[in-house]
């Protein structure tokens, strides 16, 4: 056997050994974040996400005032030097309650993503790897939640349940995985007939790691995007819900329910700066979450990352 | 020699809605330790399938193997569990494919998809199957292994990239390499090369290869015996030298007069007119009686039996029976 070991050796092929020949030698992800960088919209989102989560992070020590803390000959002060933001109906500081607000806002719309997002993964890549009855059943499912009009069922839950920040993350969770589990599904039933699944069952690998180590990393990338623009859905859901009165209950501040109280016509009229700030803060924390969505999907597209 | 799988009268149909389609009827077959067969037909005869039979992977939903026995080391691969199927397929038979852009997962790295076969089979820690990883990729060719190991596939050549299927395969040393038109999707000159190095593997590691082409120069090279599939049947079985020098069944002659030889000059190759029969709508006699300028009125309505003609050349032809066989 030395003989034909020799041989191999002799055998080698000189353009083998040039791999450099074939391209700047570039991670997946040097690429990935390059393409990223490109997009200034997405460049400008992550930079605003930054900044919000990094502000609703490190609140108490930002914080000018107690959040709670009401001063009632303080009532609707306008924006100053005190009072960044002006203060609400119970003098309490805006701009400080904007900030703990944006905590509760953004761990909803984190915790509820990764609740949907894992449900949806499984869902979908179990029923489109395995296709025939454990698809037809749980698409079905999929069908059947979908079906009912999302913002009533959310009351009815919530009404039922008793409005409490994990029962609003669950019932979030529980609703919102559809259209994750849709996605995967499609991915996969396009990438099991990949020739590199039939390979990794001819290597006798068994249909679990098939699932979740052969084919789950290449339908990962719509699976981010679509992760990425459910935190925002979720922020807006919470905001909805807390406005109606449903969502977090006072005293801890959310963005949505502190335009609950901003609701009147008396405050629209004298305080503009109370509904406004809340509102911005949503708009610009939804947009930077799209935008970043979107930059995600064209950098993680792999048409254009063969090129 | 002693054989290394017996293939009995394998059949695997396709069943929709209101069809059955024999795709691979009755396939009588066998392998010996260290030996090269070849399988040879045109597209639609039922090789590719005979192969996914034999690893127990037939396309679902539609496909079944419904009848035979494939006999591998003593045991019927069609009595096993799917669970100790996991356990033959990879360690005892490997398989590599014809298209080695696509048989590489693209978002896993050469390393990580050649230690999982080791990690998952012969049980070894990350760092041993990392260097047995190096140890193979050195063996088929590349001298920069361990740099090739954090390369994805899509830096690597087609040549490469079949380099690293065979040194996947080859990974557990198994008993049997099934090769599904390994060198058709490559350059003529990497073609070569890939044939030169399974034909080394096979010796080195004592294995042996079914090999499914429609190209006789490939199998030329590396058969020892040939079997010439037609519409879900052998047709011919027989050794390399002899199908080249006397090809028995009018199918192996038509084949082999549609390749090009460089020792004739000729206007026009020859073909076989016609198409492979579809499954849906077999003949009822012989499956090439459509297509077969020999045919009989007999080989309308009877189907011939695989017949030993000469020891060691089984044919299936009524030709045979006259006695003349030109």
């Amino acid at each position: 056997m030395g003989k034909s070991e020799a041989q191999l050796q002799n055998n080698q092929n000189p353009k083998l050994n040039d791999v450099q020949s074939l391209g700047e030698k570039r991670s997946l992800l040097s690429i990935i974040v390059a393409k990223f960088l490109q997009n200034k919209l997405a460049v400008f989102g992550l930079i605003m996400l930054a900044i919000i989560v990094g502000s609703a992070l490190l609140a108490p020590w930002i914080a000018p005032h107690d959040p709670d803390f009401q001063n009632l000959r303080n009532r609707l002060a306008a924006p100053s030097a005190e009072f960044l933001l002006g203060t609400d109906h119970l003098g309490r500081d805006i701009f400080s309650r904007l900030l703990f607000g944006g905590r509760v806002s953004l761990f909803v719309g984190f915790v509820a993503m990764v609740g949907a997002v894992t449900i949806g993964t499984t869902v979908g890549a179990l029923a489109g790897y395995f296709g025939g009855l454990v698809d037809a059943f749980l698409m079905r499912l999929v069908d059947i939640i979908i079906s009912f009009p999302n913002i009533f069922l959310l009351i009815t839950l919530v009404a039922v349940l008793e409005p409490s920040l994990d029962k609003l993350i669950m019932v979030f969770a529980f609703l919102s995985w559809t259209g994750t589990a849709r996605l995967v599904r499609g991915e996969f039933l396009t990438l099991k007939k990949r020739e590199f699944v039939l390979a990794a069952r001819t290597i006798g690998m068994s249909n679990m790691k098939i699932i979740f180590g052969q084919i789950l990393p290449s339908a990962m990338g719509p699976v981010i995007v679509a992760a990425t623009l459910a935190v925002g859905g979720f922020i807006l859901a919470e905001s909805a819900l807390s406005f109606l009165g449903l969502g977090v209950q006072p005293p801890t501040s959310t963005w949505g329910n502190m335009l609950t109280y901003s609701q009147s016509v008396t405050i629209f009229r004298t305080a503009w700066w109370y509904p406004t700030f809340p509102g911005v803060m949503i708009l610009l924390t939804v947009l930077s979450f799209n935008f970043v969505g979107d930059g995600l999907r064209d950098a993680l597209d792999p048409r254009v990352i063969e090129k | 020699m002693s054989t290394l799988l017996q293939v009995k009268n394998l059949k695997t149909h396709f069943f929709s809605k209101n069809k059955v389609l024999p795709v691979v009827d009755g396939v009588d077959f066998e392998v010996k330790k260290g030996e090269t067969l070849a399988i040879v037909g045109e597209s639609g005869s039922g090789k590719s399938i005979t192969s996914l039979s034999i690893m127990g992977l037939v396309p679902k939903p539609g496909g079944k193997t419904v009848d035979g026995e494939i006999i591998f080391d003593g045991t019927d691969l069609l009595q096993l569990s799917e669970n100790e199927m996991f356990k033959v397929r990879g360690n005892e038979i490997a398989m590599i494919f014809q298209e080695p852009m696509t048989s590489l997962n693209p978002v896993l790295t050469i390393g990580e998809q050649i230690t999982e076969v080791l990690i998952y089979h012969k049980k070894m820690s990350k760092k041993e199957a990392r260097q047995k990883a190096v140890e193979l990729l050195k063996i088929v060719g590349f001298a920069r292994a361990e740099e090739i190991l954090d390369d994805y596939p899509h830096r690597l050549s087609g040549g490469m990239r079949q380099r690293v299927m065979i040194a996947m395969a080859m990974s557990c040393d198994p008993k049997l390499l099934i090769a599904d038109e390994p060198t058709t999707a490559l350059d003529v000159t990497v073609q070569a090369q890939i044939l030169e190095l399974m034909k080394e593997l096979s010796e080195k590691f004592d294995s042996s290869i079914i090999l499914i082409t429609h190209d006789l120069g490939v199998v030329a090279e590396l058969a020892d015996r040939v079997i010439v599939m037609y519409g879900g049947q052998v047709v011919e079985e027989t050794g390399i030298v002899e199908l080249f020098d006397n090809p028995l069944h009018p199918y192996s002659k038509g084949l082999l007069g549609s390749v090009p030889k460089l020792d004739e000059e000729k206007e026009r190759l020859s073909s076989i007119g016609g198409n492979v029969p579809s499954p849906d709508n077999f003949p009822k006699g012989c499956r090439f009686v459509t297509r077969c300028e020999h045919a009989m009125e007999k080989c309308l309505t009877e189907q011939p039996e695989l017949k030993e003609i000469y020891p060691g050349r089984k044919s299936r032809c009524f030709l045979h029976d006259e006695g003349g066989n030109e």
